[in-house]
């Protein structure tokens, strides 16, 4: 593995191994001293061209737990804002002496470009509607963690799949790892062509709830592309929101998830977030364990050939 | 003693296809024939087709004002090293060409440069702004037959209209960049599969469609001669095939990287499978190969759109739209879709030229007419490695091809291959 | 490739060690046994049952992965994290250290570095079933179950039944590695 982009060409080995790997983390994170000297001498450097504090934040804690020196770009205060290139931006803080970078991009594929001009690994930390791929470890870590495995498992993902790069992701990992995976929404809110997915659709989410182990609620946003794409947010929690009837609906063991940000009294009821059955703070706390795992599977020890 | 004389070729002349030698003093063919006696050059042609140089009804020449991209003297370097004798420059320069003098001094530019000939299009609004009628008369007299504001297509269906039975009474074209605004939206590519694996705003082939159809309801009303510019969908054509069928003067062109390309290869996210019209789907591809091959589709055109490093070399969504093609443009029609010799020099040639409106271009090989020639090896596989354009945004870089140019001929002097 | 110790004096090694402790120190009260992974720690849950049996008390031994520690990390074939689970704290207690083979030092040095990132031990003693020499630090056993000179390239294999399905050691004549 010389980076990591994307979901979709990873096998379940792979994925499988990254987990245990992450599991492994997750014990070095409940140590006194939760950091071990593996990357030491290595710089990581966080570009993040769309701002997002929580997956920079969690890149970092992971980063400086694996003892690397942190470095870390933003657009607002950096010389994009004068008009410099992507391609010089990232040569730059290269020639810096990184030895990986993680790029959050608005555009799909900048990632790939990026990978192509540097000769260092780089994660994908989300670009565009494309993929995020640590998120997909992250989810599937917990799911893993609550269930054992995620054979057999069935996954609604709710919500504005079409225009939701973690969607993205968690399907083609989900379903590697043997889970079946549903996609609940409305039908502008979903891939127009979900028969090149490994899928399926529905647009009544009370139909399947009794069906499902996880419920997986994706952030709403009304605008997209211009276009409006659902009535309102009030009609959108009437259908599709996961409130604390629904919740009563799902299997005694089925759990909530949510990528964050949440938009509480939207996508997920008031109290839903807070109960034994959401896995969102587990979420949170999985994702440095997930992205110790690649970091240290991309630079420490001996590289793969 | 000639000039020059072509030996042994396949020359498409006026009285049909002859394998034969054509002589060429002071700018002129002097004589088809063989044995045709001294001259100061010879071209050995044989195995290779001789016509007309082609005439490209759809470039890019970005000057005035974006000569970082490329200028008359590059543009018009590429357009000789293609083939092509003459073209008609695209008018979203800036200034955009709304009036004659900014028409007059870019044909006098390319005349100076000596490698291509240059008619621009002319704005159909001013400024391309969509609104105020554009100076169409005094365009007219600077010798513009081609109206578009490519680039953008025009929404405004009244001011279209006007603009439509304005152009129609002076006896000129207009030309469309057929795309709706609002259904294309925030796409950056085609809406389909691959737009939707990849989480990137799609435009769905009714944008264009919608557009042709509207248009061809505005021509019944007025007349005009229409053409619809770089075709890209299987709709696309049908609707011009039903036009044509019900004897509107309406007229089609399609790009090589239309006829090459779908949207499958986007899946790379290279900035260089970016343009405006998208790369659609494989059906779609095929019916524009099939309609050019049939006739629907009237010619093939570049659409080549330099765009520097600067503006290419981004992720895809940042990328500017466009792709280079005049240098290889004859060689993706004749690899992709293999016409004949006569139909492909009428698609490249003659049938561009009289759309456009070029007189001494586009005519079969005759003695007395101007030379404006091309030399062209169907047979020859080759892979291009550069370009003479002053932009790289090619995606035929790197990948072989099938037929090339071999020499150029514009008004007896040559401007391309040979001894140069 | 022979064998140097068999598995009965692999046991009677191990109970000698656990007496050397309980000498040292007292008593058990303060230890806290910790088995450097992998075959330091069958070779702490020995220690353990045995020091359990003298003083009639448990003693829960604790496993460490310093895997993350090495300084050779760079150069080293990737090998997964193993679980550090140290049931007691180590703060101010006097640590044991058990691990199979004693040889440049580098991994106890590694070890010391991960003991310090759990806590602030009284005082680090260390346990070793075979001292074959070649120290390329300044780090020396306070309990060895046998010294074995060696060459450095042979290669010694302290074995446990739990692992290896057999107990004892043996030493390989040794290729390059």
């Amino acid at each position: 593995m010389n980076h990591l982009l994307t979901m979709e060409n990873l096998d379940r080995g792979t994925l499988e191994s990254l987990l245990d790997e992450a599991d492994d983390f997750a014990e070095v994170l409940t140590r006194p001293i939760p950091k071990v000297p593996a990357l030491r001498g290595k710089t990581v450097a966080t570009m993040f061209f769309e701002p997002s504090t929580r997956t920079r934040m969690s890149f970092e804690k992971a980063a400086k737990a694996l003892s690397a020196d942190t470095v870390s770009f933003s657009p607002g205060t950096s010389a994009l804002s004068k008009g410099e290139s992507l391609k010089d931006t990232v040569l730059t803080v290269r020639a810096m002496g990184v030895d990986l970078m993680i790029v959050r991009h608005q555009a799909t594929g900048a990632p790939w470009r990026i990978a192509e001009w540097l000769d260092i690994p780089i994660i994908n930390g989300g670009d565009g509607a494309h993929q995020h791929p640590t998120q997909a470890l992250l989810d599937c870590l917990t799911i893993r963690q609550r269930f054992g495995s995620l054979d057999g498992l069935t996954i609604a993902i709710v919500g504005d799949v079409k225009h939701s790069r973690v969607a993205r992701s968690d399907i083609f990992a989900m379903t590697a790892l043997g889970a079946k995976v549903i996609l609940v929404g409305p039908s502008t809110l979903l891939p127009l062509d979900p028969e090149a997915w490994p899928v399926t659709v529905t647009s009544n989410l009370d139909e399947v709830l009794d069906a499902v182990d996880v419920v997986y609620l994706l952030r709403v946003q009304t605008e997209r592309g211009g276009a409006s794409v659902f009535p309102s947010l009030a009609e959108y929690a009437v259908k599709y929101g996961m409130n604390t009837e629904r919740l009563a609906r799902l299997r005694p063991d089925a759990v909530v998830m949510h990528p964050g940000p949440m938009n509480r009294g939207v996508e997920i009821g008031y109290d839903v977030a807070d109960d034994d059955r959401s896995l969102v703070l587990q979420q949170v706390t999985n994702g440095i364990a997930v992205r110790m795992a690649v970091l240290f599977r991309l630079i420490g020890g001996e590289q793969d050939a | 003693m000639h000039d020059l004389v072509l030996v042994g070729g396949s020359v498409l002349t006026d009285a049909g296809l002859r394998t034969t030698d054509v002589a060429v003093t002071d700018g002129r063919v002097t004589a088809i024939g063989r044995e045709l006696g001294e001259s100061r050059e010879i071209v050995e042609c044989s195995g290779a087709w001789v016509g007309p140089g082609f005439v490209d009804l759809h470039t890019h020449l970005r000057d005035p004002g974006h000569e970082w991209r490329e200028d008359i003297g590059s543009g018009s370097a590429a357009a000789a090293a293609g083939g092509y004798t003459a073209l008609v420059a695209m008018p979203n320069t800036d200034p955009p060409i709304d009036a004659g003098h900014l028409a007059l001094r870019i044909s006098d530019e390319a005349r100076r440069v000596g490698k291509v000939a240059v008619v621009s299009a002319g704005c159909l609004t001013m400024g391309r702004g969509g609104e105020r009628m554009a100076h169409l008369d005094d365009l007219w007299s600077a010798g513009v037959r081609l109206f578009t504001d490519d680039g953008d297509s025009l929404q405004n269906v009244a001011v279209l209209r006007s603009v439509m039975e304005y152009v129609a009474q002076l006896g000129g074209v207009v030309s469309q960049h057929a795309l709706d605004a609002d259904l294309s939206g925030a796409g950056f590519m085609h809406e389909g599969s691959v737009s939707s694996r990849l989480g990137i705003y799609g435009i769905p082939r009714q944008a264009d469609d919608i557009v042709i159809a509207r248009d061809i309801a505005i021509m019944r009303m007025t007349g005009v001669r229409y053409h619809v510019q770089h075709l890209s969908t299987a709709g696309g054509v049908a609707l011009v095939a039903a036009a044509k069928a019900e004897g509107l003067p309406i007229t089609a062109e399609v790009t090589p990287h239309h006829l090459m390309f779908d949207h499958t290869a986007v899946m790379s996210t290279d900035s260089n499978f970016k343009m405006m019209p998208p790369l659609r789907e494989e059906s779609d591809r095929e019916a524009l190969v099939e309609g050019l091959r049939s006739g629907v589709i009237d010619a093939v055109a570049t659409d080549h759109a330099p765009q520097s490093a600067v503006e290419k070399d981004v992720p895809f969504e940042h990328a500017l739209n466009g792709v280079i093609g005049l240098e290889w443009a004859a060689s993706v029609v004749n690899g992709v879709v293999s016409l004949d010799q006569d139909v492909f020099f009428d698609r490249m040639s003659i049938t561009p030229a009289a759309i456009a409106g070029f007189t001494d271009h586009g005519r079969a090989v005759a003695v007395g007419a101007e030379a404006n020639l091309v030399v062209f090896d169907p047979n020859v596989r080759w892979t291009p490695t550069s370009t003479r354009s002053r932009s790289r945004n090619a995606p035929y870089l790197g990948r072989e091809l099938t037929g090339r140019v071999e020499v150029t001929i514009l008004g007896g002097a040559i401007t391309y291959g040979g001894e140069l | 490739m022979r064998q140097v110790m068999s598995e009965t004096e692999l046991g009677r090694v191990t109970r000698r060690i656990a007496h050397e402790i309980v000498e040292r120190n007292h008593g058990t009260e303060n230890i806290v046994l910790v088995g450097i992974l992998t075959r330091g720690k069958p070779f702490a849950e020995r220690i353990a049952k045995v020091l359990s049996e003298i003083e009639g008390r448990p003693v829960l031994p604790g496993s460490l992965d310093i895997g993350m520690y090495r300084d050779d990390l760079d150069t080293r074939p990737k090998t997964r994290i193993g679980p550090t689970n140290i049931p007691e704290s180590i703060d101010g207690r006097t640590v044991i250290l058990a691990d199979d083979v004693l040889f440049t030092g580098r991994t106890i040095r590694a070890a010391l570095d991960a003991l310090t990132d759990l806590g602030r031990p009284g005082a680090v003693q260390l346990a070793v079933v075979v001292d074959r020499g070649h120290r390329q630090l300044p780090i020396r056993a306070d309990f060895v179950g046998k010294n074995i000179p060696t060459a450095a390239a042979e290669r010694v294999s302290v074995r446990f039944e739990e692992i290896d399905g057999a107990d004892g050691v043996w030493i390989d004549a040794g290729v390059e590695e």
